[in-house]
């Protein structure tokens, strides 16, 4: 590419406002619902600690505003801590994404003393029985309850975070409690998003639509009674929506995804689309990842969408939705996402949705895959 | 809720909520959980004032004289700032 063609794109490209750090792969719990790749990445595979500290010092320079640190979970890297410190020396916002199992009240008060903004808390279940099935951990429930004690007492602002599916959407108004008794701020009610191991799981995971509706009213009813005391984000299940989401705001415009081994993506499910060249934040400076590697460029803008998207007033709302779903479903990266009402694939999705929803399959835990060794 | 918010009122920014220069898209930001609130110019002169001691009242005279404005316009535009900062959990009143 010539010179005038660097500087041209970066001085049209925005530059992002959020890095997703997924600093390992490793996790105590083994949801079915996770968004990581089915091909975990191994510890052996991980970047060091200096690796990352340059990473977000990058992200800064960039940038960024706020980092998440994510995983699987972050806790289970030694190093978390000073991580933590190097986001507070470079003034990025650090949210440390847990499930809140395997950190001590020393390592939480070292967290705070770093420097840590936030903490988002996940729930599987609302009780100790479906938090068991769901996760795959025994005792999981009443080790979260206590971490977001722990958490309050410090006086850290704290987010549960909780994906719907076939297993737990029957406890909405139970989460809810659960939130105001542990003297959480906010709660996200997520329904699950069918990439990774929520795709594997489909037919285990997607609700009747009679449960989604009944979810959705007691959602609404709680923002109403609770405003000012909880904040409640709701994000809806895309397969019985009639518009695509918004999917990361947009290919490259806003957030920038590193994966364990340095792999930087524009979103945690990049690496389904075949073709696709990522560049790795070992091998590159951030900058360059995110102005010139050939994934991040490969659907920015909306030029790509097919006619029915370019005449359509949603547009530069949902931007065509989401590029891995509509390669997922219609082989095709560069459709319009196929959860749209005006996508030939519509009627496809609701008929697939309906079918899943019917399944009783059992979960395919979230492993790693074991070593297969040859005689 | 900022039912309660008048002139003798001091707000503050909540832990977990921080104003920050940002230097790559220009003007000031608030980072907050999960989300971030982008201040315009006016906004942010307001914002600077807040410090947990200071009232409604004293920021709306200082505003006023350092812009050399209707006072009463000043406080119109203080308060309808604060009230939405209130609501999306921002902003706190000091107890």
């Amino acid at each position: 590419m010539s010179d005038m063609a660097r500087s041209h794109i970066e001085k049209t490209i925005a530059p992002p406002m959020g890095l997703l750090a997924e600093l390992t792969h490793r996790c105590p719990l083994q949801c079915p619902y996770c968004s990581n790749p089915v091909e975990l990445e191994r510890r052996g595979d991980e970047m060091t600690t200096a690796d990352w500290q340059r990473i977000l010092r990058e992200a800064a320079a960039l940038g960024v505003l706020q980092v998440h640190l994510s995983g699987g979970e972050p806790a289970a890297r030694r190093d978390l801590v000073e991580l933590v410190e190097t986001c507070a020396h470079e003034g990025l916002y650090s949210n440390l994404i847990t499930a809140g199992v395997n950190i001590t009240p020393e390592r939480l008060a070292a967290l705070e003393a770093a420097g840590l903004d936030h903490v988002q808390l996940s729930f599987q279940g609302a009780d100790d029985e479906v938090t068991e099935h769901v996760s795959g951990l025994r005792g999981a429930f009443d080790k979260k309850c206590a971490f977001a004690s722990e958490v309050r007492a410090l006086g850290l602002p704290l987010t549960l975070n909780v994906v719907l599916h076939r297993a737990n959407i029957h406890q909405v108004d139970d989460f809810i409690a659960l939130a105001l008794e542990l003297g959480a701020e906010r709660l996200e009610l997520a329904h699950a998003q069918y990439y990774g191991w929520a795709l594997r799981n489909r037919g285990a995971l997607m609700p009747q639509r009679h449960e989604v509706m009944t979810a959705l009213r007691a959602v609404e009813a709680a923002q109403t009674r609770l405003k000012g005391q909880l904040a409640i984000d709701s994000v809806v299940p895309d397969y019985y929506a009639h518009f695509p989401k918004p999917c990361m705001n947009g290919w490259g415009q806003q957030t920038i995804n590193i994966t364990p081994s340095g792999l930087g993506l524009p979103c945690h499910a990049a690496q389904t689309i075949p073709g696709l060249e990522f560049w790795s934040a070992r091998e590159h400076a951030l900058f360059d990842i995110w102005h010139h590697s050939p994934a991040f460029n490969a659907f920015r803008g909306t030029d790509f969408l097919p006619e029915t998207c370019q005449s359509c007033d949603r547009r530069d709302i949902d931007h065509g939705g989401c590029r891995c779903q509509a390669l997922m479903m219609t082989g095709d990266a560069r459709q319009m996402d196929p959860v749209c009402q005006h996508s030939p694939w519509h009627e496809e999705i609701q008929t697939l949705t309906l079918e899943e929803a019917s399944r009783d399959e059992p979960f395919a835990y979230r492993r790693f895959a074991r070593g297969e060794r040859h005689a | 809720m900022s039912a309660g918010l008048n002139d003798n009122t001091v707000v503050r920014l909540p832990r977990g909520v921080r104003m920050r220069h940002d230097a790559a898209r220009g003007g000031w930001v608030l980072l907050a959980p999960e989300r971030i609130f982008q201040l315009d110019a006016i906004a942010h002169a307001v914002m600077s004032h807040v410090d947990g001691r200071q009232s409604v009242s004293q920021i709306v005279d200082t505003l006023t004289a350092d812009y050399n404005a209707e006072r009463r316009r000043i406080r119109h535009d203080v308060l309808a700032l604060f009230h939405a900062l209130i609501d999306r959990r921002v902003l706190e009143v000091v107890a």
